[in-house]
């Protein structure tokens, strides 16, 4: 009976090692995938790499406001395929390095937002913003962009957007029109 | 029951043979430079709880119990060092810039903020590994400082 008990034991512990292999597995095709997506991307311009990033974030922002959480998931898987597709070459090297660093950030919250609860996007959000906000003042964006803040997310929290019109990601339907704008970047 | 002690035995062998595939630990001799402990000025309480609470999963050293060198605890251990370590590496601390830092710090916070961290199936065994309402409040304020000193 002792052995039987044993054997048991060890069939499970078996198989946890089994599913833990196969999700592995999973894990390199995905990324498998998304370089595929990135050698589509690379024959862009990189203006238009720029604009790809602005859009997704946008999507992400307008998810965040609608309180969408699958949208917001969605729209940050997009985002970490164009970020890992931005092309630093044609920039100086001290801009390079920033935008490296940059990017880097922003793909390690955009991986987290496509994986987590609305309250935890919101906070990924939030330094993404930043990141976003860092990166088109490097590169500038042929739209003009609008920097919204509010001012009890989170001890003060800014976002960009298309629109002069105040939508907060960061309570969504809760407090809809907290904040203004900041600043207008063009 | 004389198939089911057939089996019994077969998995007994199976058992004993994973004990003899190798498993890469992660241990280290040496406390690299960039740790975060050498390049930051962390009060003597915090270092200790960081070490128990975190380093085992977050850094380059990990304490392991006799029970983790068993397989396949040890797999699944192993795994779960590797997630950990690519999340957030103190023994890597400096290599960061400093946006890289402050979202981690940002990160820090929230995870124990949030009761997220420690993981609630390491804390089961390591149960001195859990934050006190007193804890979290300490190491909270001190990565927040360091946040801002960024």
């Amino acid at each position: 009976m002792k052995n039987l008990k044993m054997s048991i034991a060890a069939m499970l512990l078996l198989a946890v090692s089994f599913t833990n292999a196969q999700e592995k597995k999973k894990m390199n095709h995905d990324h498998g995938d998304m370089k595929m997506d990135h050698s589509k991307m690379s024959t862009m311009k990189s203006d238009a790499k720029t604009e790809a990033i602005l859009s997704d974030y946008f999507n992400l922002k307008n998810a965040l406001v609608a309180d969408d959480t699958k949208k917001a998931a969605q729209a940050g898987s997009k985002l970490v395929v164009s970020l890992k597709a931005f092309d630093t070459d044609s920039y100086s090297k001290e801009n390079q390095e920033e935008l490296e660093d940059i990017i880097e950030d922003a793909v390690e919250h955009a991986e987290h937002i496509s994986e987590s609860a609305i309250d935890h996007q919101r906070e990924h959000f939030k330094t993404l913003s930043k990141d976003i906000t860092d990166l088109v003042a490097i590169t500038g964006t042929k739209n003009t962009l609008y920097q919204q803040f509010c001012p009890m997310y989170d001890k003060g929290s800014a976002w960009l957007s298309t629109s002069k019109e105040v939508k907060n990601p960061y309570y969504g339907s809760r407090m809809l029109k907290c904040g203004k704008v900041q600043k207008t970047i063009q | 029951m004389r198939i089911v002690k057939i089996i019994a035995i077969i998995l007994l062998v199976a058992f004993v043979g994973i004990q003899f595939i190798p498993t890469t630990r992660n241990q280290s001799d040496t406390v690299p430079l960039t740790d975060f402990m050498l390049v930051n000025n962390v009060p003597k309480t915090i270092q200790k709880k960081l070490q128990v609470s975190c380093y085992d999963c977050h850094s380059n050293n990990t304490q392991y119990p006799w029970y983790n060198k068993i397989q396949p605890v040890a797999w699944f251990l192993e795994d779960h060092i590797k997630e950990g370590k690519a999340e957030l590496n103190f023994s890597e601390w400096d290599s960061l810039s400093s946006r890289r830092k402050a979202s981690k710090l940002r990160s820090i916070v929230k995870q124990i903020e949030a009761g997220e961290m420690p993981l609630d199936s390491y804390t089961l065994i390591h149960k001195e590994a859990v934050f006190s309402e007193e804890e979290a409040k300490e190491v909270i304020n001190f990565m927040t400082e360091l946040k801002d000193s960024l």
